[in-house]
């Protein structure tokens, strides 16, 4: 095993490098360019020269890339141009609020979802079938964005119940109630879809599972229905629904920028949208690839776990 | 049944829980008096004057900071800030002011003629051991300066390397403003992050992404303000930051959008408005194509219908532009100009004439930037002015930094028309910079159509040596009517700025020069 997982590291490194140089070209390649950005109106050539000369950028750009590639194996990510402080700092951060945003609305939607699948599957063709169906496609079918919004104007503004944007209270204590307080309308937002998703996808797990002969002995020999469908169904349909899980994880990661953006939620999406638009080089860099690295760390993780659980899988 | 009961009775005793116990929680937060919640359009970059460009920072440290000269209320005209009284050497090159006496930074350390001394050699002086504490963008603000000397304590005399009328001006603008010496040599290049003036707040605390205190510096020498603590909470989209004013997250507001304006008509509300130093301009490319033509320029401007941009496309938040220097600069501005009318018959009558029926434009087209307003919307609205008097208008979009990368060297080969929008501090700056021959492109200005006339180069370089205000003034107001004629922009819009404040807040006026003072703000 422990071979497995150094073997899978290993492959990792030329990934992680194939990334460094797409970023790197990227930002090399599309037009504008920080001093640009930074001077905005003021941007005449000789100034651009001359705040490029300041900010390093004027050396070739394979010398840029190794000088960047090799301060950051020393865990130097560089300084970011727009917000003038250490990308590592800026991205861990912002990352950490990216991870407490989607974790939220990835519980959020693994536990409505599969119960909203199961009790779909339940009472299938019935009553609340056809009321979760709705509400589900419903759900599948608006955008985030305007989801949010919308919330955003009947919980906080007509209502009051609710903060509008932001992670912590401006006054008061940053304790866990605070943070809640900020996190129920991002997370739920971001948690819409993918409940509608994972809901579908259980909802056919657990109708295939229910067909089957074990689940007639069970209600055979008298067992009481909730622990037919809780119990012994659910627990077989999970086999096939926790890839959908996984799944569904990197979307809500992903879908996390546009909630970001808006509830002004301070995470590593809204941060790179930023960033690209201030031509913010470094930080843009730095945060893709840490982001990168993160991804395939993750999936690695999954792949020894999913093989420690299924002996099968060969190692 | 049971299934299914089971679950939507805990659902819903759950959801209710939870609704209750941070509804409740939210309802603490309520902001107290005395603090100001100002709700921004983006992070700050740093809270160090020399080193920062975008009107979002400024609007922090004007607050913090103090320079030699401010603008006086209401106006762009300097008055006496750190130095109470100043004199200006005949041949118009030395400036010798002198310092308000007793005046000391938040930090404890003493204002005198070295702090000022220390302040522009830092900026300017590649040598200084504090030059690396930068970069510093705007330090050509500042290029006239050869030497800083320190006379007595408290008189700091300026050399400049030739007359340079504009000078007064800009040390009254957000580059000019002066910081503590004790606390960059303390911190550095984390200056930006610990700042210290002498201004009527004082920095108490930076929360990345979340907000920027400062506090009543209750020692002030303009007397002390009436806030306890101002807080800047940086909101990016617009929308967010509509819907926090309306729920009460913030108490001011900047930067309204236009569509939004409706929903602070009425009470609690107070809508605020001020014209600033801003031109909406589309610069016409005066070297090739049919814009060569003097008269096509004319038509151009006969064409689009100004009137209709500024009420509909931007609901009343600009006015239309009679030529290239905004009204905001009172004394510099000529009154006679009357702004092209909308006359489309005498638009297709010069274009007859000039023999351009149906010419091929190419225009580009930004997709929003610093000053640009609505441009896509009003980019349309001109095709389709353009093309009702015969142009065949092709638009070009781009994003802001590659506009710019596209705009700034000249449109020559490219296109016969760009947006572009300028905010300015003196009447000198945008004519200087883009409208004389000197300032072409390839010269390092931002002439980016190649207008070219000996007259306007003349008036604009007397103007910038000339020491007397009212001399100045009558240059400029010469050129105005000059440059109008020979329409090198089609002259659209200035910009008014807006901002919002709920009925707790008392006392706030918006300022010409776009800054956001907040020394005389009340909040209940």
């Amino acid at each position: 095993m422990a071979g497995y997982i150094l073997k899978r590291l290993l492959s990792a490194i030329p990934v992680l490098l194939g990334i460094t140089v797409i970023v790197f070209l990227i930002m090399a390649l599309i037009p504008g360019d920080p001093a640009t950005a930074i001077l905005g109106s003021y941007a005449t050539p000789e100034n651009v020269e001359k705040l490029n000369r300041d900010l390093g950028l004027d050396k070739p750009l394979v010398q840029q890339y190794f000088i960047w590639l090799g301060n950051m194996l020393t865990g130097d990510f560089g300084t970011s141009f727009a917000l003038n402080r250490p990308v590592l700092d800026e991205v861990l951060e912002r990352f950490n609020a990216t991870l407490v945003l989607a974790g939220t609305a990835f519980v959020i939607c693994s536990v409505l979802g599969v119960a909203a699948g199961v009790v779909s599957a339940a009472q299938q063709y019935g009553l609340a079938d056809k009321a979760i169906t709705f509400v589900v496609l419903l759900g599948i079918s608006i955008p985030s964005f305007f989801l949010g919004m919308m919330m955003i104007l009947l919980f906080s503004v007509n209502l009051r119940w609710f903060p509008v944007s932001g992670m912590w209270p401006i006054y008061g204590a940053r304790d866990i109630w605070a943070l809640l307080d900020h996190l129920v309308l991002p997370a739920l937002a971001l948690a819409v879809v993918a409940t509608g998703v994972i809901a579908r996808l259980a909802r056919s797990a657990m109708l295939e599972v229910l067909r089957q002969d074990f689940i007639r002995t069970a209600r055979a020999k008298g067992v009481p229905e909730r622990r037919v469908i809780w119990g012994h169904a659910l627990r077989a349909a999970m086999v096939s629904i926790i890839p959908v899980l996984g799944i569904q994880a990197g979307f809500v990661l992903s879908g996390a920028v546009y909630i970001e953006m808006v509830f002004q939620w301070p995470g590593v999406g809204r941060m790179l949208v930023d960033a690209i638009l201030k031509r913010d080089i470094l930080l843009v860099q730095g945060g893709v690839v840490f982001v990168a690295a993160c991804y395939v760390l993750f999936n690695i993780a999954v792949d020894v776990a999913q093989s420690l659980l299924d002996p099968r899988i060969k190692t | 049944m049971t299934v299914f009961g089971f679950t939507r009775r805990a659902l819903l005793a759950a959801g209710t829980a939870a609704a209750l116990s941070l509804s409740a929680t939210s309802a603490i937060a309520q902001s107290p008096p005395g603090v100001l919640i100002v709700g921004q359009i983006a992070e700050p970059k740093a809270l160090d004057p020399a080193a920062v460009t975008a009107v979002n920072d400024f609007r922090i440290l004007m607050n913090v900071y103090d320079g030699l000269v401010r603008y006086k209320d209401g106006t762009l005209e300097t008055e006496p800030a750190l130095a109470t009284d100043w004199t200006i050497s005949d041949d118009g090159t030395v400036y010798t002011f002198t310092l308000r006496d007793g005046v000391t930074f938040h930090d404890g350390s003493a204002f005198d003629a070295e702090a000022v001394k220390f302040n522009f050699d830092r900026m300017l002086d590649e040598a200084h051991p504090y030059h690396d504490t930068g970069p510093f963008p705007l330090a050509f603000f500042f290029s006239a300066v050869e030497s800083v000397e320190v006379v007595d304590p408290l008189t700091v005399s300026f050399t400049l390397n030739a007359p340079y009328a504009p000078f007064l001006s800009n040390l009254a603008y957000p580059t000019g403003l002066i910081v503590s010496p004790a606390a960059v040599m303390q911190h550095g290049a984390e200056f930006g992050r610990n700042p210290s003036g002498t201004g009527a707040f004082k920095f108490a605390e930076w929360r990345s992404n979340e907000a920027v205190v400062v506090e009543a510096n209750p020692d002030y020498w303009d007397g002390a303000p009436q806030l306890q603590a101002v807080v800047f909470r940086p909101i990016t989209d617009a929308n967010t930051r509509t819907a926090e004013m309306l729920a009460g997250g913030i108490d001011l507001m900047v930067e309204v959008p236009p569509v939004a304006l409706g929903q602070f008509q009425a009470d609690p509300y107070t809508v605020h408005e001020q014209a600033g130093p801003h031109v909406w301009f589309l610069i016409l490319n005066a070297k090739e194509g049919p814009f060569a033509d003097v008269r096509v320029r004319q038509a151009a401007n006969y064409a689009i219908n100004k009137e209709a941009i500024v009420n509909d496309v931007l609901e009343g938040t600009a006015e239309v532009a009679a030529g290239p220097t905004p009204p905001a600069f009172a004394w510099a501005y000529n009154p006679d100009l009357e702004p092209y009318p909308y006359d489309p018959e005498k638009a297709r009558a010069l274009i007859a004439e000039a023999g351009a029926d149906g010419a091929e434009l190419t225009f580009y087209v930004t997709e929003g930037g610093s000053g640009m307003l609505d441009p896509v919307a009003m980019g349309t609205a001109m095709q389709a002015d353009l093309e009702a008097v015969g142009f065949d208008v092709s638009i070009e979009t781009y994003e802001w930094n590659t506009f710019l990368g596209n705009v700034n060297p000249g449109l020559e080969g490219k296109a016969d028309m760009a947006q572009m929008a300028w905010m300015t501090n003196d009447p000198d700056t945008l004519p200087f910079l883009a409208l004389r021959t000197e300032a072409w492109p390839d010269k390092g200005g931002f002439n980016s159509g190649y207008y070219s006339n000996p007259k306007v180069d003349e008036l604009l370089e007397a103007a910038r040596v000339a020491t007397d205000q009212s001399e100045r003034a009558r240059l400029y107001q010469e050129m105005q009517t000059i440059v109008q004629e020979d329409a090198p922009w089609v002259f659209v819009a200035n910009w008014k700025q807006n901002a919002v404040t709920s009925d707790r807040v008392e006392g706030f006026t918006l300022q010409p020069s776009f800054f956001l003072l907040l020394e005389d703000v009340v909040k209940n």
